[in-house]
C-alpha cells in the first residue's frame, strides 16, 4: 500500500496541472480540446460513468463481447490523443465502462492510426464483482432489503486511486478503467506525480477535494449556475455556449487553485466552487471514497484572481474496510403517457383528463404497482405544496407514469392517456406514449478484500 | 423578501437521498439563513415528497448550509416515476421560502 512514484526528472518546479475534459458521457467535446491545446496540462481526466451507465453497457457487452464501453470513446480520443501525446499530457478515463479491455484495444487502434508509436495504454479491471455477488447474500445500503440475485445484471465495485497510481508507475500514457470512484480518477495522477504515500490521509483528503470539484467539469466553471435576474446579477454567467472546462493547479501539499483557460466562457468564483463543493455531499466532515474519509467541513475558498479560486483546509482520516458496490437489476416497467392542454381553462381540462384515466384503470381492472399523475407546468417538479399560490399557467401537460410488472400493462396505461384525444376533454394535443424496462441501481458495501484490481498494459507498436 | 434575494442553491442526488445546499451571497447574511432556513421549514415546504429524515449541516466559513433529505427521490433516480427523477429542481423550490425583513 505504499506505492511511491518519484516525480519525473527534469520536470519544471511548479504546481501539477490537471483538467477535466468531460463530466458525463454526453458532455461537450470542444472544451477538452481547448484544455489540451491551451491549458498547459500535465493530465486530463474524462469522467463519463453515471450510476446506471455501466449496467446499460453490461447489456451491450452481453450482446457483443467487443462492446460495452463508452459510445463516444472513439470520438473523444480521436479529438485529443495526438495533441495530448505531443504535449506529454497523460489521460485518465473511466470510459472503459463494462469492458475496459475492449476500450483499451480501441484506444490502441486509434493511436496506431494516428501514428503514436510507443504510446502505452494501461487497462484497469477488477471492478466487476458480479460473480462475487451471485455467490453471496447482500443487503441494500439505503433500506437494508435483500437483493434478488436472479434479476441482477451488473455489479461493480468502486475502485480507488491505487491501481491507477500503479499504472502510472508502470509508465502508462493513457489509463482506461471501468468503475472507479470519480474523485480517485484525479487523486491518482496527483498522488503519483508527487509521490504521496497512499496512507497520507491529509493529502489524500485534499486531492479528493480537487477531484470532487473537477469531476463534473463545467459545473464548477459556471455551468448549472446561471439564474438571470438573481440578486444584482450575482448569477449571470458569460459565454455558456463556449463554456471552459476546469483545471486545478495542485501543490505538493494538496492545496489547489481552480481555474480555466483564459478567454473561455463561464466563471470561476467562490460561489461556483462552493456550489460544486456541496454537490452530492452529505456530511461535509465524512466524504467516503475508496481512498480516504475526506473532511471538507473546514474548507476555505479565496478569490485570488479573475476566474481563480484557491481552496484550502481539507483533511482526511483512514479509509474504511469496505467498498461500495453498485448493482444493476431489473425492476419492472414504466409506462408514461402525456397530453397537453392550452388556453382558457387548460388546467381544469387537464385535471378532468387525469380523473378520466384514473377511472378507466378501474374500469379495465388494471392495478399498477405505483402510479403518479402530474400536471407539467403546475405540480410535476415540486408537488402540490409550493404551487398552491402560483397563478394558473396558460398551457399545461398531463403526465401519467406507472410502474407495472409487464410491458403490456405499462403500454396499456400510457395508451389510456393517448385515447383522451377522442374520448377525453376538449382540445387535447401532442399525446405521447413511452414504455421502458426499468434497470434500477442499488448500492451496498462489501469488504475491501473481496475486490482485486488488476492492471494490464498495451503498447502501440 | 424571499430566499433567492439572499442566497443561491444547488441540488445533488445519491440513491434515494437528495442534498440541497443554500449559500449566502454575503457572509453577513449567514446568521439570518441559520435562523430562517430550518429543517422544519423544508419539511413544511416539500411535504410528502420527503419520506425520511432531514438533516442540516453548517459551514459558516463558506456562508453555507447543507440539507440532506432521505427518501426524497421516489426510490432513486433509476427507478423513480418522477419527471425530474434526480430531483435536481428541488433547490429552486427552497429559494421561494419567505424570509422576514430584519431591522
Amino acid at each position: 500500500m505504499s506505492h511511491r512514484v518519484a516525480p519525473p526528472e527534469g520536470r519544471p518546479a511548479g504546481p501539477f496541472r490537471i483538467g477535466c475534459g468531460a463530466g458525463y458521457s454526453g458532455d461537450r467535446l470542444e472544451p477538452a480540446v481547448e484544455l489540451v491545446e491551451q491549458g498547459d496540462l500535465d493530465c486530463l481526466v474524462f469522467e463519463c460513468l453515471a450510476e446506471r451507465t455501466i449496467a446499460i453497457a453490461q447489456q451491450a457487452r452481453a450482446a457483443d463481447p467487443s462492446r460495452g464501453f463508452d459510445d463516444r470513446l472513439e470520438e473523444r480520443m480521436s479529438a485529443v490523443l495526438a495533441a495530448s501525446h505531443a504535449r506529454g499530457i497523460r489521460i485518465v478515463t473511466n470510459m472503459g465502462a463494462a469492458n475496459p479491455m475492449a476500450a483499451g484495444e480501441r484506444v490502441r487502434h486509434i493511436a496506431a492510426r494516428l501514428g503514436l508509436h510507443g504510446l502505452r495504454i494501461a487497462v484497469v479491471t477488477g471492478d466487476d464483482v458480479l460473480e462475487v455477488m451471485r455467490a453471496g447474500s447482500f443487503s441494500d445500503m439505503d433500506d437494508g432489503t435483500r437483493l434478488a440475485v436472479e434479476r441482477v445484471v451488473s455489479a461493480n465495485a468502486y475502485l480507488g486511486a491505487e491501481p491507477i497510481v500503479a499504472a502510472i508507475a508502470g509508465g502508462a500514457d493513457v489509463i482506461v478503467t471501468g468503475r472507479v470512484a470519480d474523485p480517485s480518477l484525479f487523486v491518482a495522477p496527483i498522488a503519483a506525480h508527487y509521490g504521496w504515500s497512499l496512507d497520507d490521509w491529509t493529502r489524500l483528503g485534499r486531492g479528493t477535494l480537487v477531484g470532487h470539484l473537477l469531476e463534473c467539469a463545467g459545473q464548477v466553471t459556471g455551468g448549472y449556475f446561471a439564474d438571470p435576474g438573481a440578486a444584482g446579477g450575482a448569477k449571470d454567467v458569460p459565454g455558456l455556449a463556449r463554456l471552459g472546462f476546469p483545471l486545478a493547479e495542485v501543490s505538493e501539499d494538496g492545496s489547489a487553485t481552480i481555474t480555466k483557460v483564459p478567454g473561455s466562457g463561464g466563471r470561476v468564483t467562490t460561489a461556483t466552487c462552493t456550489e460544486q463543493l456541496l454537490y452530492e455531499l452529505h456530511d461535509p466532515s465524512a466524504y467516503v471514497t475508496p481512498d480516504v474519509v475526506a473532511d471538507f467541513s473546514r474548507v476555505h475558498m479565496t478569490q485570488v484572481g479573475d476566474d481563480r479560486v484557491r481552496v484550502d483546509g481539507a483533511t482526511g482520516t483512514a479509509r474504511t474496510g469496505h467498498v461500495k458496490v453498485s448493482v444493476g437489476h431489473y425492476d419492472g416497467w414504466i409506462g408514461d403517457g402525456q397530453i397537453s392542454y392550452g388556453g382558457p381553462g387548460a388546467v381544469g381540462r387537464a385535471r378532468l383528463a387525469a380523473q378520466i384515466v384514473e377511472e378507466r384503470l378501474r374500469v379495465i381492472d388494471l392495478a399498477p404497482r405505483d402510479i403518479r399523475y402530474d400536471l407539467i407546468g403546475v405540480d410535476a417538479l415540486h408537488g402540490a405544496g409550493p404551487a398552491r399560490h402560483a397563478p394558473e399557467p396558460y398551457e399545461v401537460r398531463l403526465r401519467v407514469a406507472a410502474r407495472t410488472d409487464s410491458a403490456g400493462e405499462a403500454r396499456r396505461i400510457a395508451q389510456e392517456v393517448e385515447a383522451l384525444y377522442t374520448n377525453g376533454p376538449a382540445g387535447g394535443g401532442g399525446a405521447t406514449v413511452t414504455v421502458r424496462q426499468v434497470l434500477a441501481m442499488r448500492s451496498l458495501l462489501i469488504p475491501r478484500q473481496m475486490v482485486h484490481a488488476r492492471v494490464q498494459t498495451l503498447e502501440v507498436e | 423578501m424571499i430566499l433567492r434575494d439572499l442566497a443561491h442553491a444547488r441540488t445533488g442526488d445519491k440513491g434515494d437521498t437528495c442534498n440541497i445546499s443554500v449559500i449566502a451571497y454575503h457572509r453577513h447574511d449567514f446568521a439570518r439563513l441559520r435562523r430562517h432556513v430550518t429543517t422544519d421549514r423544508l419539511r413544511a415546504l416539500l411535504g410528502d415528497m420527503v419520506r425520511g429524515d432531514i438533516t442540516r449541516f453548517e459551514l459558516p466559513q463558506l456562508g453555507a448550509l447543507n440539507f440532506v433529505l432521505q427518501g426524497a427521490l421516489g426510490g432513486g433516480v433509476t427507478r423513480s416515476l418522477a419527471l425530474d427523477a434526480h430531483g435536481k429542481s428541488l433547490g429552486s423550490a427552497v429559494l421561494a421560502l419567505e424570509i422576514p425583513e430584519e431591522a
